[in-house]
């Protein structure tokens, strides 16, 4: 099992090292010190938290690519509401499509296809807009209105607990607008900070 | 005063609007019922804790596997070996990280240097390779999830003529110069978009994908472990550091009685069977045939390299940065409009097509150096596949093939010699 049987099996019991064993001694030592030495530079430049992809709402176009192109389904990719960024309106562009004729929650009215954007009364003119994370499907079409004609208090995340964290990201490969990126897990979030001053 | 303040505002919302390119149209309101907006709240995952988890779990049993196969010789415990990284980095882990795509976080890293890599990456990259060139290929017996995945479903394995395995053999080391050059260019991660068994494990991949999965499957039932043997991009570099490793497994375990029991048993076929006679030719013949050999080598390489680089055009498509440069160019020469999402996109995001184009021209030449680099290689790998092969040598024992060998320990209960062993050691206890 050990070295020396090896030996006796290769080349009939020689004791001392003939030039196979040289040879090959020689490349054992230049494996091992190329292996050593590109860990050692790796682990120079590593870090001790593993990188997970997220993104980056001030680059996102809203493309829509997040619902279809996650390898779950349904995506992993959902919308996220930074209350403290959102102006409360009762004509809210994320909630209702453009041009909606009663401001109900009748179905042709909503831009959420499905139903995942929830609101409820605060109190007069205003009303508090909610996701629900079991609906939604990570398509961006409330975080479109949203930004477009609202505050863009709406915008994408990876949700973490969902998020399989594949080595390539396969919504990152078709992202239009570069918007994801990997960052350190202890992040985990790239939220919208609000509104200064 | 009034001046300053004008410059202090205007800077204020010049700064700000660089930052936030929406504006706060709707300000929020004064609630009178004293409603407060509540803070974003969103779930973690296990964090930190599952990263050494894996990194444990993964050094305790690719060190028992290998004690178990060279020390105590079982083929059991590599069994269940297989079926608990099947299931642990299999289901419950779902195949991320693995050491086989860890070669394109690797190269990646070693050409981009704001690329860090996460400690996991390289200890599931860097310990198999160590442990390979001190013990054989442990690794692939049933700790690499491929590995272990199509070892559970070999049921008959039929032998491969060896010209078939060789010239099958060719595809691996085109995988991995592949999957080298575009992870180093930071073009694609091929290796994970290609693989075959990660669908299974989360229950999600395409309807092509699936298809490649369960074909791969199918075919190890008769014809062992496919994957490892004709694409795995990483079973390359254990290959040849297991053709050098310190210690490896032998199929008896002391002297070969020759009795060719355990012949057929291989489901890899890596047996390599004791030489009939000795071929001898005079000696100034063969280091003739040698010397011309070392001569072709940088022939091979070059020949090699040119195909390759001349490739460069198809192959940088897949980055897309060169893609877009493409469509933007043909949209500009055909004077249409932007169809596809990318180019939208581009068009509205401000950047000059002039710095596109750069960006572009960069990575290509980049690619054209890489596809001469890899071309190179390819054709060194030939020539010294040929040399090899035009090398006889002696053997009078049955021994593994050590860089074929998987060492999954199939043969071990087929030797009489290892029987004898056995029995002996069951009457001791």
């Amino acid at each position: 099992m050990d070295k020396k049987e090896n030996k006796k099996n290769d080349s009939g019991s020689k004791k001392s090292m003939n030039r196979r064993d040289f040879i090959r001694l020689g490349f054992q030592a230049a494996a091992f010190v190329s292996i050593a030495s590109v860990s050692g530079y790796l682990v120079k430049k590593s870090m001790d938290e593993d990188l997970v992809w997220q993104i980056d709402p001030y680059k996102c176009t809203q493309c829509g690519r997040c619902a279809t192109s996650c390898v779950l389904n349904p995506s992993a990719v959902k919308c996220v509401h930074i209350y403290i960024m959102c102006g409360y309106c009762n004509l809210c562009s994320g909630y209702f499509v453009p041009n909606v004729k009663e401001l109900n929650t009748g179905a042709e009215n909503l831009l959420c296809p499905t139903k995942a954007l929830k609101r409820s009364y605060i109190e007069k003119h205003y009303y508090k807009y909610d996701i629900d994370r079991e609906l939604c499907i990570g398509c961006a079409k409330c975080v479109k209105g949203c930004s477009s004609f609202g505050n863009g208090s709406l915008h994408l995340q990876i949700i973490r607990d969902l998020c399989k964290k594949c080595n390539q990201c396969s919504i990152a490969k078709v992202c239009p607008s570069g918007a994801f990126k990997q960052i350190s897990a202890s992040k985990a979030y790239l939220l919208k900070s609000g509104w200064k001053g | 005063m009034s001046k300053i303040f004008k410059i202090l505002s205007f800077l204020y919302f010049a700064l700000n609007s660089a930052v936030l390119f929406a504006q706060q149209r709707f300000p929020q309101p004064e609630f009178d019922n004293g409603h407060v907006p509540p803070p974003t709240q969103l779930p973690f995952d296990q964090g930190i804790f599952m990263v050494y988890l894996d990194i444990f779990v993964f050094v305790v049993l690719l060190s028992l596997i290998t004690y178990f196969i060279l020390k105590k010789r079982s083929r059991r415990f590599v069994f269940w070996s297989t079926v608990f990284s099947v299931i642990y980095f299999g289901f419950y882990r779902h195949g991320c990280v693995c050491s086989i795509g860890a070669i394109q976080n690797v190269s990646l890293a070693l050409l981009d240097k704001s690329y860090i890599l996460p400690i996991s990456v390289i200890v599931f990259f860097v310990l198999p390779l160590f442990y390979t060139l001190f013990f054989g290929r442990t690794f692939c017996a049933g700790v690499c999830l491929f590995g272990s995945l199509q070892d559970l479903v070999i049921y008959k394995p039929v032998k491969v003529s060896s010209w078939i395995q060789k010239s099958l053999g060719i595809i691996p080391y085109l995988y991995l110069s592949l999957a080298v050059l575009f992870a180093a260019t930071g073009s694609d991660f091929i290796i994970c978009r290609y693989d075959p068994f990660i669908g299974f494990f989360r229950f999600s991949a395409t309807f092509g994908m699936y298809v490649f999965g369960v074909l791969i499957l199918v075919t190890g039932i008769f014809i062992a472990r496919p994957y490892c043997r004709f694409l795995c991009p990483y079973g390359v570099l254990l290959n040849w550091i297991s053709r050098i490793s310190w210690w490896h497994l032998t199929i008896s375990p002391t002297d070969c009685i020759q009795c060719g029991l355990c012949e057929n048993t291989c489901p890899v076929d890596a047996i390599q069977k004791p030489t009939a006679t000795v071929k001898s030719e005079p000696q100034e013949k063969g280091t003739k045939r040698l010397l011309l050999f070392f001569i072709l080598i940088p022939v091979f390489m070059f020949a090699s390299g040119f195909i390759c680089s001349s490739l460069y055009k198809p192959l940088s498509m897949v980055n897309l940065q060169v893609r877009l440069a493409q469509e933007i160019s043909d949209e500009i020469l055909t004077n249409t409009k932007s169809a596809s999402q990318e180019a939208i996109t581009f068009n509205a995001s401000g950047i000059s097509v002039k710095e596109l184009f750069a960006d572009a021209a960069v990575i290509q030449s980049k690619i054209y150096k890489g596809a001469w680099i890899m071309g190179a290689l390819l054709g060194l790998f030939l020539a010294t596949a040929l040399i090899r092969s035009s090398i006889f040598k002696y053997r009078t024992i049955y021994e593994p093939d050590r860089g074929n060998c998987l060492s999954c320990g199939r043969c071990y209960k087929y030797c009489p010699v290892d029987k004898d062993r056995r029995r002996k050691e069951k009457a001791e206890s």
